[in-house]
């Protein structure tokens, strides 16, 4: 905490301590509906409030019933004694199970496709000979700005006269569009900083152009691709309107998933998959500020 | 060596005699080449797979064929009509001729649907006179209207050469709470009917509100994030992010978990005293829900950009206005706010842009009254079919964003978007 400069007045201390409040106010604002979710989990009774029993943190009223039902839900025979004929039967029937498979695999296709066009568009944007490069740049970074309803109903009504509703080819598709902007932006901005020199330097020692890129351009931008690719997996991930709309049965993805649970019943089931999410959002947000040191890390060196 | 005399006698030449002009000309098109090249993939993916999809469906909304496609004959004889003087006889024939036909094809239920979006109340006519229209017997205009008496309404034929007509502003027209009509142009709709207007007008409320709403929360925490030394700022700055990066649906289940009406917020009121049992707040499935769902989840958006420029300005700025003698919150309003101005306008042009276009939390935690323009969208797209209805809205929706997307562009630029 920052001390208080000596010519502080009575009244600046008190709208000080005052305004210190009002920000843990809006903090909590901020991070409680997160957290309120995680005890909410364990709850034994299928409501998504507190019973009496947990206020008084009675260990019967928590249990792990509902993350259980993540991997019951669904199944055939859920009931039966724990071997490997009820591990395959959860992983090919289990709803939730399906759903996280569905939502890692079109993610992960997603995030490749989206991340390898997006890496190299940003390299061609960031030429100072790139064309029409303000047009170009905002048509590229239109499907983050474009109201997801509008972006989801047009490829629901193109992709079907195409056969590519109702596919994983569609709705993995329709995911790298959505996340192509993040990656633009966070690859931009990672180039911006990117001393022109090196590559000159590279040229002039004699590497090709494929060697300078993998060896003195690729490194060094590697956070940038690496956090772009984060935020186009999670926005894949944390996807639902496109799924909505582009989706059979057979894609549901976990937040479509958490959609139907919401509108058709409400089980606290949500809530122990909402914990896992947020378990996840946490680890991504780790790895995010660990790129972020190393990247001001590495241009701190090229800069000086 | 080169003589030197020659060399600079003549155009100055690269080593294989183009001149050097020439050559930097061609060199400069090889880089700007290979730039294009690298951005094409994308491009060309982006064009595909999302900007043509929008405008395929943009055209549905200018442009529906469904009418005339299955009612060759009486689109034919509707074009010739005036649309002012009594159908005649051959409108009747056709009538009948495209019935019989609709009926064998079983296309007589998207011809009725297609009239119905324009005249309500008409899809039955169709319907059961299709039924009737084998056994009717020349002359056609008095056995039609025989068989129901609304044949004689001339709104009905007015209609169906509105509905004949490829290319219509009738949906923009509906769209906008108004009917095109063949004899007054644009006439408004009944006030019962008035519901887009209305709707466009309650998501830019909501919009406003929410984006007042974060500007008011941000303000102060950007300014505290700002301010605050490195290490402690660092580590409320995982507060901001942590809800940025969780699941939009994790956020509005949360809510649903705090604000029903067995939430615990209203379990706390009661268990404080402050409201009965039996009287608990309504603090969800209705607009408030919305928007302190919205609120919720767009505060980042407005942090982050605000956080970024107020990082930017010297503190030795308010330092120098008090020592010239300004008070405290003088020194603030006169010095520091003015300085913050982009990132407001950043954060607040973001925020807005992308509240409202919202659809998931409306729909989940929205209600009656909590409803926005996208779920209007969702429901023609979906429930009652009617694309070109939704084309027409999404029109205007788009519109109205790519307005406010161009703005930014301007004042802000998109090259200088920052996440996180």
């Amino acid at each position: 905490m920052a001390k208080l400069p000596p010519y502080t007045t009575t009244g600046e201390y008190i709208w000080h301590y005052i305004y210190r409040c009002i920000c843990g106010l809006i903090f909590l604002f901020l991070i409680l509906p997160i957290l309120i979710v995680l005890p909410l989990s364990f709850n034994v009774e299928p409501y998504f409030s507190f019973t009496t029993g947990m206020l008084n943190l009675d260990p019967e009223a928590f249990s792990m019933r509902w993350y259980k039902d993540i991997l019951r839900n669904g199944m055939a025979m859920p009931d039966a004694a724990f071997s490997l004929a009820w591990l395959s039967d959860t992983w090919n029937n289990g709803q939730w199970i399906r759903a996280i498979r569905n939502s890692f695999f079109i993610g992960i296709c997603a995030t490749l496709l989206s991340t390898a066009l997006g890496t190299l568009a940003a390299i061609g944007l960031s030429r100072s000979e790139m064309p029409y490069r303000r047009l170009i740049m905002s048509i590229l970074i239109s499907p983050m700005i474009v109201p997801l309803v509008i972006t989801a109903a047009g490829m629901f009504y193109f992709y079907s006269q195409v056969h590519l509703s109702q596919t994983y080819l569609g709705v993995i598709m329709a995911h790298a569009v959505l996340g192509t902007p993040f990656v633009i932006i966070t690859v931009t901005a990672t180039l911006v900083g990117f001393d022109k020199s090196l590559v000159r330097a590279s040229q002039s020692l004699g590497a090709g152009a494929l060697t300078t890129f993998r060896k003195v351009q690729m490194p060094l931008i590697i956070p940038g691709v690496i956090s772009g690719g984060l935020f186009a997996f999670i926005t894949s991930f944390d996807e639902v309107v496109a799924v909505l709309f582009l989706a059979s049965p057979e894609q549901r993805t976990i937040p479509r998933q958490m959609w139907s649970g919401i509108r058709e019943q409400i089980s606290p089931t949500i809530l122990a998959v909402a914990t896992l999410l947020v378990i996840l959002s946490i680890l991504l947000l780790t790895v995010l500020e660990l790129l972020r040191r190393r990247s001001e890390r590495l241009r701190g060196i090229t800069n000086s | 060596m080169v003589d030197s005399q020659t060399v600079l006698s003549g155009p100055i030449t690269a080593a294989d005699g183009t001149p050097l002009k020439k050559k930097l000309a061609q060199a400069l098109f090889r880089s700007r080449v290979r730039a294009v090249s690298l951005v094409v993939p994308l491009l060309a993916f982006v064009l595909a797979s999302f900007v043509i999809p929008i405008f395929a469906l943009m055209w549905q909304g200018v442009y529906n064929d469904r009418f005339s496609t299955y009612t060759p004959n009486l689109s034919d004889q509707l074009s010739k009509w005036d649309g002012l003087g009594e159908p005649d006889e051959d409108l009747f024939v056709a009538l009948v001729a495209d019935l019989k036909k609709a009926r064998k094809d079983r296309t007589i239920g998207r011809i009725a649907t297609r009239v119905n979006q324009e005249y309500p109340g008409t899809r039955s006519l169709f319907t059961s006179t299709a039924r009737k229209a084998k056994k009717l017997k020349a002359p056609f205009k008095e056995s039609v209207i025989k068989t129901n008496k609304k044949w004689a309404n001339i709104e009905v034929w007015r209609a169906m050469k509105i509905t004949s007509q490829d290319l219509t502003p009738s949906f923009y027209a509906t769209a906008l709470d108004g009917r095109y009509t063949v004899d007054k142009g644009f006439v408004k709709q009944n006030e019962n009917r008035q519901i887009y207007v209305k709707l466009f007008w309650r998501t830019f409320m909501i919009s406003a509100t929410v984006m007042a709403l974060c500007l008011l929360l941000g303000y102060p925490v950007a300014y505290l994030l700002a301010t605050l030394p490195l290490r402690s700022s660092n580590l409320l700055m995982i507060m901001v992010l942590l809800p940025f990066w969780t699941s939009l649906l994790v956020r509005t289940t949360a809510w649903i978990a705090i604000l029903q009406s067995q939430g615990v917020i209203n379990d706390l009121m009661v268990a404080m005293g402050i409201t009965a049992d039996d009287s608990r707040f309504s603090l969800i499935y209705n607009m408030t829900g919305t928007i302190i769902a919205m609120t919720h989840i767009l505060l980042p958006f407005m942090i982050l950009p605000l956080y970024s420029v107020m990082k930017t300005i010297p503190p030795s700025y308010m330092r120098a206005a008090r020592s010239l003698g300004a008070t405290p919150t003088m020194a603030f309003i006169k010095v520091y706010v003015p300085q913050t101005i982009p990132g407001v306008g950043a954060g607040g042009l973001l925020v807005f842009i992308l509240a409202i276009g919202y659809y998931i939390t409306p729909a989940l935690v929205g209600g009656q009254d909590g409803q926005l323009i996208s779920n209007m969208i969702a429901y023609h797209m979906q429930k009652s079919l009617n694309w070109s209805l939704a084309a027409a809205l999404g029109g205007i929706l788009l519109a109205g964003v790519l307005l406010l997307y161009w703005i930014y562009d301007r004042v802000i630029g998109i090259d200088n978007m920052k996440l996180g």
